[in-house]
């Protein structure tokens, strides 16, 4: 498996180096490495248990690494707290959007910004939420749970962007959505790219994580092992059959 | 008497009741909301709330027979005292917090409850060593001015509770609604793991969680003082189970839910002991509340908790 050729005046963001996590005795994530570069859309694919959630997770803090380091813009922050992530520009999306379901969208959206001092801001990010998402300013008194699915996805988006990250971490955003909304909210996280934040997304759709990644990691069991261009990785024999394959799959399911 | 004027003077009682054992229950809805448990040291608490409340009127020179104090000297006595005691009891609460649970955050299973109710013995005990077994007057400042409305009699010490009340449970919608913190509660109750990815410190909102809930007990130890013009180390449990009680009926962990199961038991309280007997009240009590879980498992205003995992 060849290494990530990352030579000193890359611009990385985030670097996985060597991370091991054990749920228990369970060992999850082995000797992991991912280097992501500031203004990229890396894209981590992958079967059910393989460790793409428990990454999400080690980069939130939510678990720790027993060995090896997490770095985010050259710190070393696996010791950090989830909050003081939160603090130096890391947001989640969250596997099932995970909105709270009787506050409003608009209290969702604060809860979004929860690190950050009030402020003129604050309602600035707040328009750039509603410029994105008109549906969101309609729905913004309405309580999160009432919403549909596809609504909750853009809330949950719109959420992360409020915290003004640098690295929005998603977990399957295209989880639960017709196919109308998935292709929605593949183009909002291309925007939002463009605007300058930097995406790590771990998706089951390989076919549309691939169609907007730059880069994509393949992780099996725990360990990585393969990692590209999202171009090289669409024409990649094994991904084809082993992940490509398995959307048609689903398409028809 | 009418009938009528019977009736009106239940719902007195009972509102003045039941104002008591809202302020009582949202410390532990606050609590459950937050941590799923059952903080049964909440009852005592209370207790030590009515005794801090007793010393601090005594030190402020009331006096059980003394004469009852009129304008600003009144409210003065009062707001310091009510201020006095809703720190020193949400201080306890928050020192038992970190000294016998945060240990166990971690913990599965029952350990944490039972926790409680090991600190719940203690208190008790420390106040029964400390202070005695017998029954303390409990001083007033309130003049022993009443209204009559119809055949029924309104006192001032229920108007006291009534206002007070009123006033500590708007400040806590207010505080839960409309402050960061308040929200951060809210949201931690909803999704834990959300919150905290969210940036949310949990252990402050847990802090701020028994802070709050023990004032409100704290509150309430003072005002049972100033109805029953007494207070006792047993206060706590008759009292506090009834609490409880109103907590489940209104649906643990919904804070309106525990202001209307409150006044609710307090109404029952009021209207079971004029209708049956005194003795019979908890019977009473209990009954509807067992028919409430039978028919409405999730109390009155809950939910039914949806699968967390």
């Amino acid at each position: 498996m060849p290494r990530e050729t990352t030579g000193p005046g890359d611009d990385l963001l985030l670097e996985f180096r060597d991370v091991n996590t054990y749920y228990g005795d369970l060992h999850v994530l082995k000797d992991v490495n991912y280097s992501i570069r500031r203004g990229e859309i890396v894209s981590l694919l992958g079967g059910n248990a393989c460790g793409k959630s428990t990454t999400m997770k080690t980069i939130m803090g939510v678990v720790r690494p027993t060995r090896g380091s997490v770095v985010f813009d050259g710190e070393a922050i696996e010791k950090l707290s989830t909050s003081a992530r939160v603090k130096r520009g890391i947001a989640p999306v969250l596997e099932a959007r995970r909105l709270f379901p009787r506050m409003t969208v608009f209290e969702n959206l604060e809860m979004g910004a929860y690190t950050r001092k009030p402020g003129p801001e604050f309602n600035e990010d707040l328009e750039r939420v509603y410029s994105l998402f008109p549906r969101v300013k309609e729905r913004r008194a309405q309580l999160a749970g009432t919403l549909s699915g596809g609504e909750q996805q853009m809330v949950a988006i719109g959420r992360a962007l409020m915290a003004r990250p640098r690295l929005i971490c998603m977990d399957e955003p295209s989880m639960g959505l017709s196919p109308l909304y998935v292709e929605q909210v593949f183009d909002i996280i291309q925007e939002i790219n463009r605007q300058g934040t930097t995406i790590f997304m771990v998706e089951q759709n390989a076919a549309m994580a691939l169609s907007i990644a730059h880069r994509a990691y393949v992780l099996q069991t725990g360990v990585v092992v393969l990692n590209g261009t999202a171009a090289e990785l669409r024409e990649n024999p094994s991904i084809r059959e082993a992940y490509l394959g398995e959307l048609q799959v689903n398409a028809t399911a | 008497m009418t009938s009528f004027d019977v009736y009106l003077q239940q719902v007195i009682n009972g509102t003045s009741l039941g104002a008591m054992y809202a302020l009582l229950a949202l410390g532990f809805t606050l609590v459950y909301g937050i941590l799923e448990l059952i903080n049964f040291a909440h009852f005592n608490v209370f207790m030590v709330g009515s005794f801090v409340g007793l010393g601090m009127l005594e030190a402020l020179g009331v006096a059980p027979n003394g004469a009852a104090l009129t304008g600003f000297a009144l409210v003065g006595v009062l707001l310091a005292t009510f201020a006095v005691t809703m720190l020193a009891s949400g201080l306890l609460g928050v020192g038992i917090e970190r000294i016998a649970l945060k240990p166990l955050r971690n913990v599965k299973g029952p350990a944490a409850m039972i926790t409680t109710i090991g600190v719940s013995y203690v208190l008790f005990n420390l106040v029964l060593l400390g202070l005695g077994a017998d029954a303390k007057n409990f001083p007033s400042p309130l003049p022993s001015v009443s209204f009559a409305i119809g055949g029924a009699v309104l006192r001032l010490r229920e108007i006291l509770i009534w206002v007070v009340s009123l006033a500590l449970m708007g400040g806590l919608t207010y505080f839960v609604q409309f402050t960061k913190i308040g929200k951060a509660m809210r949201a931690t109750a909803q999704d834990p793991e959300a919150a905290r990815m969210m940036g949310v410190e949990v252990d402050r909102v847990i802090i701020a969680a028994f802070f709050l809930g023990s004032a409100l007990a704290g509150a309430g130890g003072l005002m049972f003082g100033l109805y029953y013009n007494l207070t006792s180390y047993v206060i706590g449990f008759t009292a506090g189970l009834r609490a409880f009680t109103a907590a489940v009926l209104g649906g643990i962990g919904n804070v309106p839910g525990a202001m209307l199961g409150g006044i609710l038991i307090g109404l029952i309280e009021a209207f079971g002991s004029y209708w049956i007997s005194a003795a019979w009240a908890d019977v009473v009590i209990f009954s509807i509340l067992v028919l409430v879980l039978v028919f409405k498992p999730a109390g009155l205003l809950g939910r039914v908790a949806p699968n967390k995992s």
